[in-house]
């Protein structure tokens, strides 16, 4: 089996923020305790889309000690494949779905002295649950939130009410921005970043880290890419002998599974590495679009990362 | 199951034995006649009943007089013992997970009663009946960590896990194969492991860490790794090198049957929630040459992979010197004839020794 230990749950509170946004509330369906998990952890939501299984990572935003239930909030996507679109169109109360154990790519570094936090958007979420985690722990932390507009800044209220001091908002309709250069050179010694919002966002922050110096391993970002739609193509699997049709719609790795091949996963974000996969032989171009391979892997045309990238030409092979 | 608990000692007079039950659930580690290095991970989810796989923790006859010989190394050294100042989070979530293992898989030695963040523990074996409270240290005699290692079999190596890679920061390491905690504090896994030979070389632990970094929460892994050990002795250190070092020499053809012992460790790993860290138990069994012998396929098997393996892993496992007089006594049990696959003693079907 792949992907993370499963868990049977049922929707419990669904719960619109505004225009973009709804969050999801779910509890087990047999009544018992939810794992505790680590602030930044997401979970994987199983949804039954027509013939489709979907499988989509969302950050956990609850409390990560409360066991009673996880809530997750999706932003609609209206370009994107379907998968928010199905979290807001067809989930219903009581609805009983699959989800993954928690799993942390974007966890806290204990040893920071201070944690800075900056989000864009939805990137908010995974701060929820770390800001809560701190608050237990006595941590020391600030947040820098960059929103579209104030109806559209989630959370945003409760986040000033409870933690006035910590909380910083900047809006785009106000001309708002970060000073993201003073910010970071006025940070205390053992101060770590955190980043999670869209690809501009996190190219902007960890470039401007290091152009001030900033070590590596003091700068961390969560970008959980969805994958795009595509030209269809084919691919033959080497090793389990079958040829996949992979739709406009669909990634490679869904058509794997599609096809009844199991093929591992975590994060199904192009981030965590799990699903990387040998490519045998293939005449065409792959269109790299994962956080995983190296520049030279992406070149040497030998590894794929199915759950997001995809291969535009006459003929694809993989080793699965 | 009731367990009798042994009165014995790993030190001094070496009253340590195992019972005939503890012989058949020994965790003989050669799953075939030859031995080489391998990621051989499985699973953490339960075993044969009786066997050591079974539970989470495994408690036997050892564990009251493990846990008081851990007390007076602790006592000697307490540096065996650590914690960078990160990891009481992690030490917190290793409490949590032991207790409740423990008290779910052993419900007539352990109990834990939780009320919110009031928890009462009680440990039958160690006569302890204590109430705390969970997330405060000031509630414990000691540290999250050492509180519960003080009172589980085995060394807890804690890892923290960050940018793609494991690093020791904190751990409790008494019945140790020859490393040391102080000296590895704050090592990251290729350091920690680099007097290894062969095995980098064969890309073993590049292999290892990727599979270790993606260990998840509720799936846990285990592997089993093996050394000798002469005289039962639970801590070879490399800071008590000198007491024990020299037992070494002591072996003879007259008492290598009793003396000379095979180590073997049950190498867990868990996904500690709150922390994100990884939990690393190692836990050590001992048995005699003699007591082996007493299982036909153990006997002939590990002749073969004594007198098979590669010099610089006799070297690094510290018995080349001994090999010679150890194959000596092994080669009596040795019949030539085939052994069944997998390390368990197959008892009813493996023929006894033809002479």
């Amino acid at each position: 089996m792949s992907g993370a230990e499963k868990i049977q749950a049922k929707v419990t509170e669904i719960t619109p923020l505004n225009e973009l946004v709804t969050r999801f509330r779910f509890e087990r369906i047999d009544g018992g305790q939810l794992p505790t998990f680590s602030g930044g952890a997401h979970t994987v939501v199983e949804m039954q889309d027509g013939g489709i299984t979907r499988l989509n990572p969302y950050s956990l935003m609850s409390d990560p000690f409360d066991q009673s239930s996880y809530t997750i909030s999706v932003r609609r996507d209206d370009e994107g494949r379907g998968g928010s679109l199905f979290m807001h169109r067809q989930v219903k109360l009581g609805d009983e779905m699959t989800i993954s154990y928690p799993v942390n790519l974007f966890s806290l570094d204990l040893r920071a002295r201070k944690h800075l936090f900056l989000a864009g958007g939805i990137g908010i979420t995974p701060f929820l649950a770390q800001i809560k985690q701190l608050e237990l722990l006595h941590g020391h932390w600030e947040l820098h939130y960059a929103c579209r507009n104030h109806a559209l800044a989630s959370y945003a209220d409760q986040l000033t009410d409870r933690h006035p001091n910590e909380t910083h908002l900047y809006y785009d309709d106000q001309n708002q921005q970060i000073d993201l250069e003073n910010l970071l050179s006025g940070q205390p010694l053992g101060t770590h970043v955190y980043v999670c919002g869209p690809k501009g966002m996190i190219d902007w922050v960890r470039n401007t880290a290091a152009a001030e110096g900033w070590p590596e391993d003091c700068v961390h970002y969560e970008e959980f890419l969805a994958p795009q739609p595509g030209k269809p193509f084919e691919v033959r699997l080497a090793a389990s002998d079958k040829v996949v049709h992979v739709g406009e719609n669909e990634s490679l790795l869904e058509a794997i599974e599609r096809e009844g091949v199991d093929a591992p996963y975590l994060c199904r974000g192009g981030a965590c590495g799990q699903c990387e996969t040998v490519v045998l032989d293939h005449d065409g171009n792959f269109v790299h679009r994962d956080h995983w391979l190296t520049d030279e892997e992406k070149a040497s045309g030998k590894k794929i990362m199915p759950c997001v990238s995809r291969f535009e030409g006459k003929s694809l092979v993989l080793d699965r | 199951m009731t367990i009798q608990f042994n009165d014995e000692s790993f030190r001094d007079d070496y009253t340590f034995h195992n019972s005939d039950w503890a012989i058949k659930r020994f965790p003989f580690p050669f799953h075939e006649d030859s031995y080489m290095y391998s990621v051989n991970m499985e699973q953490h989810r339960g075993g044969p009943e009786g066997s050591v796989y079974e539970m989470r923790f495994d408690v036997d006859e050892h564990y009251v007089s493990e846990m008081k010989d851990r007390a007076m190394v602790l006592d000697q050294d307490p540096l065996r013992c650590q914690s960078l100042p990160h990891m009481t989070l992690a030490g917190w979530d290793l409490l949590e997970l032991i207790m409740v293992s423990k008290s779910e898989d052993y419900p007539e030695l352990f109990e834990l009663h939780r009320n919110g963040n009031q928890w009462r523990w009680i440990n039958k074996p160690l006569g302890i009946d204590h109430s705390f409270t969970f997330m405060d240290e000031t509630t414990l005699p000691y540290g999250p960590m050492e509180y519960i290692t003080r009172q589980a079999q085995g060394d807890f190596a804690v890892l923290d896990q960050r940018d793609e890679m494991l690093w020791m920061d904190a751990g409790m390491v008494t019945t140790q194969a020859d490393w040391s905690l102080d000296f590895d504090i704050g090592m990251n896994f290729f350091e920690w492991h680099a007097p290894v030979p062969k095995a980098h070389e064969m890309g073993i632990f590049q292999r290892a860490l990727k599979f270790l970094l993606n260990i998840q929460q509720g799936a846990p892994a285990r592997r089993l790794n093996w050394t000798m050990t002469v005289n039962p002795l639970l801590d070879t250190s490399p800071e008590n090198y000198h007491k024990w070092g020299i037992q070494k020499t002591t072996l003879t053809p007259e008492n290598i049957a009793h003396k000379q012992h095979l180590r073997v460790e049950l190498q867990t790993f868990f996904r500690l929630p709150r922390s994100n860290a990884l939990v690393f138990p190692i836990r050590c069994y001992l048995c005699s040459f003699q007591d082996l012998m007493t299982v036909p396929k153990w006997g002939r098997r590990l002749h073969r992979v004594i007198r098979d393996l590669p010099e610089e892993l006799a070297t690094y496992k510290g018995f080349i010197d001994n090999r010679p007089m150890m194959l000596d006594y092994l080669s009596q049990f040795d019949d030539g004839l085939p052994t069944s696959p997998g390390i368990w003693p197959d008892l009813e079907t493996e023929p006894p020794l033809s002479k």
